[in-house]
Order: structure tokens, then sequence, then C-alpha cells
């Protein structure tokens, strides 16, 4: 224990080192820019999420907050001597802006036995999922929940899985007050419909760990035993060489039953099916060994083969652990279930009651609250509504609807409670209804067969007429001979190299996309990747950046203009009022004597003597004079318009270059909007043919399976909601995400923004991987060919069995890790 | 060289052993969470810390110095 704090100390003396050193740094900034211009003020960080804070109201304890929210956290933390939180890590909290959920649907019992994991007279366990469990000090305070309320009992923290598991007294502390606590503290958990954590929970039926460990068991011991043997045991301790045959064999029937029984149903499986795939010779490899060796041992007395067999088995189910890469933060399976409440709360005579969203049916009153998810399309009945789709198309600003107007399912309301009814049941919606299509509720179609599965099949008869041919060869002369040179094929013809190129290929290349932050759904993707075609890119969110807006000065300020634009906009939400702020950079803020913001239009101020009209044209000019394809917001001091500021989108970084080196594609654009930015775009996408607009999910959808029949391999990148019919239907779906940990929508693989400009060196990646597994392929053909002419003969020794496996199988191994890391290298990708 | 068997005897029973405790320890998900503990290692569990955290302090007096 003692070392263990000295440890601890040592880490928080290197800490502390690193964070002297950043602190220095700052002062140089700070010097820097202050020789620059004396106004700027220093800029003040949250104490609790590290983001500028624009005003400076929210103080306690000396420390600066940039919210209410932030700072009754630490209010709360501060309370229950729970600082320690602020010391492992600088600003390790979320922001609180603008989250003020309800939780009342936690009390219906219906909705609470959905959601817990065991219930009795006592106690309750909860898993809960907290997107922003992100470093150790939020480890350290969620599993210090026993000192906010003393009903918690147990709280632990899976980090890699962003989970926390609860226990404690549901008769003190109801469900709903320990998901408000932890919402208290900023840890809100993610609560949906499709409960991706009992998924990932349940352990894996297959046990293949403990198959591997039972294989490398026997392994270990079986080549101990046979030590003996290679080195030759003299005529007086021949016993001893029974003795190991006899035990050898023991260890090698867990071996076959147990670790290798996997082979045998999967080899009858596709043999009743028709097909040939690998495990059809590598399960008669397994039954060979086994049944040549226990013949060896009880007849013949010789040493048999059980080294080479607990040996294949062991590589072969490594290999396949190999191939089994899970990341258990991200989940590929998600559908509009994750996204959606999971209650919501209607108004049935005058009285306000939560409802299972199952339960909505079309007539009912429903009531949306601010930041809440609108679930089912509805008419628009009270209240205003600025409704952010940015989950649904990836638009990054509000959009204003009037009453009576029909409002889609996914949409975020905004500001104030609004009151729609309800025109259609949740899965018949506008986005909902994409999931009812058969690319969902179909079978797969994994009509791409991998090179392994092409290769497999005529590997096999090659390796069956081969068998076959020595057998009836030396039948005429010799049947004992026959046998033996039947046998011997097939044992030194198991094709353990050719089954392990694949899983080590693929693993490898799939470590390298995820150094990129780009992560594969299975190593089956890669080769798909290879396989691709055509490209198919989703416009807003995918190739523009979802908060790149950047934001044009079209008017001449003065210093003092500045100021009284800052002061007036910092007041207000709305996020083109805080990116004005932002682009405006910190000022200082004079007095605001009036302030009035109506949603949808802008902002009425009186600062100091002026008074500002900021808004759209309709608000500042009640007119409307240009069909502009940007977004404006136009000044007006005292009544002299002043100029507007310009919000153009950005598209993301590199995309002249993917579009130039991706010559070889063909390449389309989806795009749900209209056609404002088809002159911007057609610098990339050169021929306006393939642009295609105002492309509903369903149109999206078929327009990928149009490709498809015309016998192109379709990539889809898409973004939101709407792409999810597109990129469920394409050969490979990917989705493009700014934070990993955020929702995207069911797909194959994930790419973060970032990586975005890496996707050429992706698809070349994917193509030179495949290229890998063909030399691999040719590597292990050798070292069967090799085995081969020793087995033809009918003369095949143990030890050459025991040696050439276990070579191969190194090589193997060996190559394809390195050569993969070279390509890669090559690529730019390490 | 007969006592070879008993001790050959010995051994796979005591590898029989640990490969029990691997079993147990599998199925008790022991093994379910393999990163977290790495954290949670490093982290005070005393309460009365309830200073400012050192490193804050030192910038703070580099601060001054210049």
């Amino acid at each position: 224990m003692f070392r263990i704090k000295n440890l601890t100390s040592i880490t928080f003396l290197i800490i502390s080192y690193h964070s002297l050193l950043i602190g220095n740094t700052g002062v140089l900034k700070n010097k820097y820019f202050g020789m620059i211009s004396d106004t700027v003020i220093d800029k003040t960080i949250c104490y609790h999420c590290g983001d500028d804070c624009v005003t400076e109201q929210h103080i306690s304890d000396d420390k600066h907050f940039c919210c209410h929210g932030c700072k009754s956290v630490y209010e709360i933390l501060s309370a229950n001597k729970l600082c320690n939180y602020y010391n492992y890590n600088d600003h390790p909290g979320a922001t609180q802006t603008g989250s003020s959920k309800r939780f009342d649907y936690l009390n219906e019992p219906s909705i609470i036995s959905e959601l817990i994991d065991y219930t009795d007279q006592h106690i309750t366990t909860v898993t809960f999922y907290i997107p922003h469990i992100h470093c150790s000090s939020c480890l350290w305070l969620l599993e210090q929940l026993h000192k906010i309320n003393p009903a918690v009992h147990y709280c632990r923290v899976d980090f890699m899985k962003k989970q926390l598991n609860i226990r404690f007294d549901h008769h003190k502390i109801s469900l709903k007050q320990l998901v408000e606590l932890l919402t208290q503290i900023g840890y809100e958990p993610l609560i949906s419909l499709q409960d991706i954590i009992k998924k990932q929970n349940t352990p894996a039926r297959d046990k293949l760990v403990q198959k591997i460990a039972v294989a490398g068991f026997c392994f270990g011991n079986v080549m101990l035993l046979s030590f003996p043997e290679y080195f030759g045991i003299s005529a007086y301790e021949q016993s001893f060489g029974h003795f190991f045959g006899y035990l050898n064999i023991l260890f090698t029937l867990p071996v076959v039953f147990y670790s290798g029984r996997e082979y045998f149903i999967s080899a009858w499986k596709n043999l009743r099916n028709k097909v040939l795939n690998i495990d059809f010779p590598l399960a008669l490899g397994i039954a060979v060994l086994f049944i040549r060796s226990c013949t060896e041992v009880i007849i013949n007395h010789d040493p048999g083969f059980s080294d080479t067999l607990c040996g294949l088995v062991f590589f072969l189910l490594i290999g396949k652990f190999v191939q089994k890469k899970t990341y258990y933060h991200i989940s590929f399976e998600r559908d509009y279930r994750s996204f959606f409440p999971v209650a919501v709360h209607i108004i049935d005579k005058e009285v306000e009651t939560p409802i299972a969203l199952s339960k909505l049916e079309t007539g009912h009153r429903i009531i949306i609250r601010h930041s809440e998810i609108i679930p089912a399309d509805a008419i628009l009945l009270k209240g205003d509504a600025m409704i952010d789709f940015s989950f649904v198309t990836g638009e990054a600003l509000p959009v204003q609807k009037t009453l009576g107007e029909i409002i889609y399912a996914g949409g975020r309301q905004t500001g104030e409670a609004i009151e729609m009814e309800v025109i259609k049941p949740v899965s018949q919606s506008y986005l909902t209804q994409l999931w009812n299509n058969e690319a969902f509720t179909g079978q797969q179609h994994n009509t791409t067969q991998t090179f392994n599965e092409k290769v497999s099949k005529y590997f096999t008869v090659v390796l069956l007429i081969v068998a076959f041919g020595s057998l009836f060869f030396w039948m005429q002369t010799d049947l004992k001979r026959g046998v033996a040179a039947f046998t011997a094929v097939l044992i030194v013809a198991c094709p353990c190299a050719l089954a392990l190129s694949t899983p080590f290929t693929m693993s490898a290349a799939l470590s390298i996309f995820d150094k990129n932050l780009f992560y594969l759904k299975n190593t089956r993707v890669v080769e798909q990747m290879a396989a691709i075609d055509t490209i198919v890119m989703d416009k807003t969110g995918t190739i523009t950046a979802g908060d790149g807006n950047t934001v044009k000065d079209k008017a001449i300020l003065s210093a003092d203009e500045k100021q009284l634009i800052y002061s007036a906009c910092s007041n207000s939400i709305h996020p083109l009022s805080r990116m004005i702020c932002r682009y405006l950079g910190p000022q200082e803020k004079q007095l605001v004597n009036k302030y009035e913001e109506l949603p949808g239009k802008g902002i009425l101020a009186t600062v100091g003597h002026h008074t500002l009209r900021i808004g759209n044209e309709l608000f500042v000019f009640d007119k409307r004079y240009s069909s502009g394809n940007t977004t404006k917001v136009l000044i007006l001091i005292d009544d002299v318009y002043r100029g507007y500021f310009e919000f153009s989108h950005q598209y993301r970084d590199g995309l002249s270059a993917i579009t130039a080196m991706l010559r070889k594609y063909k390449l389309y654009l989806l795009s749900g909007d209209r056609d404002y930015e088809r002159q911007d775009l057609v610098q990339f996408f050169k021929d306006p043919g393939t642009m295609h607009f105002d492309q509903s999910p369903q149109a999206k959808l078929d327009f990928i399976s149009t490709l498809q029949k015309n016998g192109h391999n379709v990539m889809m990148i898409g973004d939101g909601l709407n792409d999810s019919g597109a990129l469920k239907q394409s050969d490979l779906g990917v989705a493009v995400t700014d934070n990993v940990n955020n929702f995207s929508p069911g797909s194959d693989a994930i790419l973060d923004g970032k990586s975005f400009k890496k996707l050429p060196s992706f698809l070349r990646f994917s193509k030179d991987t495949v290229k890998v597994i063909y030399c691999s392929f040719l590597i292990s053909l050798t070292y069967n060919l090799i085995g081969l002419s020793y087995a033809v003969t009918g003369k095949l020794s143990p030890l050459v069995a025991a040696i050439l496996m276990p070579l191969s199988t190194v090589t193997i191994i060996s190559f394809t890790t390195l050569a993969t890391h070279l390509l890669a290298k090559k690529r730019n990708l390490l | 060289m007969s006592i070879l068997y008993f001790l050959i005897g010995c051994s796979v029973l005591l590898a029989l052993i640990f490969l029990g405790a691997f079993f147990w320890a599998q199925k008790s998900g022991q093994n379910d969470d393999l990163y977290t503990p790495s954290m949670r290692i490093l982290l005070d569990d005393n309460d009365d810390m309830h200073t400012p955290p050192i490193h804050i302090v030192n910038a703070k007096e580099t601060n001054d110095k210049k």
C-alpha cells in the first residue's frame, strides 16, 4: 500500500510539473496578446467545465462559472466535501447550460421495471449509460455518490463502457430522485428505449476465452510431455513414452470436444447448406489428427500428433479472438429508439401525465419542453416552436415553425414549451417509417463474399483430390501406407495458416483505422471497403462540419459599436447570437437598459443611449429583400442600417482533395436540403448531374438501391437519422460524427469528422490490406506444398508436423502484422 | 525414476487448480472490466484533502514572481 501511495504522489508531482509548464506558456500568451491590444480583458474560464465565461455573474468561493448550472454543481460538491473532484483534472465537468430535464416518467412502474437490472424488497440495482464519463475525476466522483446520499449503497463505474452500476435502497431514494441527483452533479444518464446496456452486458455465449484457456493449458502440457520424444527416449525408459502418449491423449480430449467443438458444428451446418467453407477442412484436420493420434498411441505405442493437434486448435482460437474487436463506447446498431425519449407528457383532461412512448397514439395532445425531442409527427397547437433538427439532418440552426404546421419527429424544441397534437403513431412517422423498410426488416444482404470464403471452396476440393489420390496410389501396393498418406495429407494441409491470415491482417488493419479515428464494426468491413466503386455523400453534417459555420462580417463597425452588439447578444442563448459573440471576441460589456428577444426574429435592446435591432430581414426591415442562400443577421443601430453578419457553411477540411483523389470512384451527393449551395459545390463535384437535392430519407435509400441494381458497390457516407436507410442499404455505410460518444445512426463504420480528410488514404489502405491477405495466402500455400511433399509419401513423422504447423503460423502472423504496419506508414496512417 | 509418475501427477493437478481458478475468475466477472481498476488505484480516498490542488498553487506562485 505504501508503494502505491508513493506512486500517486510521484504522478501528482509529474502532473504539477506539467501544469507548471502550461501555466508559464499561458503567462507568455497573455503577455503576447496584451501587447497587441490593451482592450482585451483576461478570459475567465469556468472552474467547472472550462468553457469561456461570457458573464461575470456566477461566482462562488472566488471561482468563476460560466452558468448557473456549473455553479450549482460546484456548490453541491463543496457542500459534500467532494472538491477533490477538481484536483484530479482541470475542469472535469460538462457545461450545464441549457439542461433542464424532467424525469417525471421515472415514477411510472412500467418504465421503471424496464430500466432496472434487479430489485427485491430492500434494494434495487440499475445500470446507467453516462456519456460524460471521460476522466479520473468522473470515476472518483461517481463512486462517492454515497457521501451525497447515504441511500446509495454501492457504485461502480465501468470506464470503457461509460456505465455506472448503482445499488440503492428504493425506500429512501426513488429511481427518479437518483437520476435527478446524477443530473444535478452534471452526469445525466442517457435513458433510451433501445437498451444497448443490457445487450452489452450479456456475457458472450461462445465462451471463447475459456476455450482458449483450456486449449492453451492442454497445449502447454502436451508440449512438455512431448519433449522427451523429440530428443529420443532410451529403450529402458520406454514405459515413460507410453505413459506420456496416454496422458497426451487425455489432454487432447478437452481440446477436441470442448475447445474445437465449434468447428465441427460449423462444418456440419455448412455442409447441410451445401457450402464449403474453411471450417470444413479444419474440422476434417482436427478429426483426422485426433483419430490417428489415438490409434497410434493405443495400437502402435507411437507418440502420435497430440502436440500438433493442441497447437492447431489453440492458434485457431487465438485467431478468432483477435478478429473479435469490440468498441465498448461505440454502438453500430442504433436506430431511432436510442435517440427518442422513453416517455412523453400528454395533456389529458387538463392534467399533464407522463406516458410511455409505446403507448402514444394519434390524437394525443403532447407537451414538449425546452430541449425535448418530438417523438412523433404532430401539428403545432400552441407556443413558439424553434426546432433544432441537427440530429435528423445535421442542420445546425434551429427552424422556426408556425401554428398549425406539421412538425416531423426527431426535432428538438429550443425555447418555451409547446403543445402539439400527434397525427401519426411513433413507428409510422415520416422519419421512423424508414425502419419498416425491407432494408431493416429483411435478411442481412451480405452478398459480397470475403476472399477467404471464395478460396476455401477451391482449397477444400483440391485437398480432397490430393488426399484420395494418394490413398488410391498407395492402396494398390500397401493399404496401410495408403491410409497413412491419406491422413498425413489431411493433417499437413489443414489450412491453419490460411484461416489465420485474414483475422490477423484485418485486426492489424482495424487497429490502424482505430488510431486514425475510424471505427469499423468488424473485420469484414475492410474487405467490403476495398470492393467499393461508388461513393455517395450526404451534405449537411457530412461534408459540412456540424458547427463549422463561418461568420462573415459585412458591416463596418467601430469599436464602440462592436461593444454595443456584444453587450446585446451576450444576453441571448440563440446559436446565432452566441456565434456573433464568439466572433467579436471578449469585449467590454455596456449596461443593457432594455432587452427583448423575439424568438425566430431577433433582439430589441437599448444599450446605453443606443437602441439596437438585431435580427433577420423580416424583423429589421419588415420585408424580405433577397432570397439569399445564406443566413444573415442584420444590424440596425439607432435606426441606421449598419450592415449584416453572414453565416455560411464551411466544408470539411480536404473535401477538394478527396473529390480530386477519388477520380477512380463514382461520386454522388445526396442532400435533404434545397439546392442553395449548388454553386459552391460544383467546384467539388464537377458534374452537376451527380448532385441531388431535396431528397427524402426514403428517396436516399431508393437511390442507393438503384445504384446497386446497376452493379455498383456503394459506400454511403452520412450522419443524420435521415441517412439511416441509405446507410443500411449501402454495401458500406459510414456515419460521420464530430463526437463518437454522441448519437450516430446505425452503420458499418463510424468516422470521426477530424479524420474525414483521410478518406482517400483509408480506401487505398483497405486495398493494400486485401493484397496482404493474398500474399499471406501464397505463403501458407508454400508451407502446405512442402508439407504435402512429405505427406504423400505416407512417411510423415510427428516431429515434422509439430515443427511445420507452428512455424507456418508464426510466419503468417508476423508477416501480416509487419506488412500491414509498413503499408499504413506508407499511406501516412501511422 | 518412477517418482516422475507422481511428480507429473502433482504438476498436472496444480495446473488444473490454476485453470479452475481462471474459470472461476472469468465466471465471477473479474475480467469484465480490465481498465477502470488501473485508474481507481490512483485516486485517494481520504476526505480531508479539501485544499486547493498543489499544481495550481505552484502556477500562481510563478505568476506572482513574474
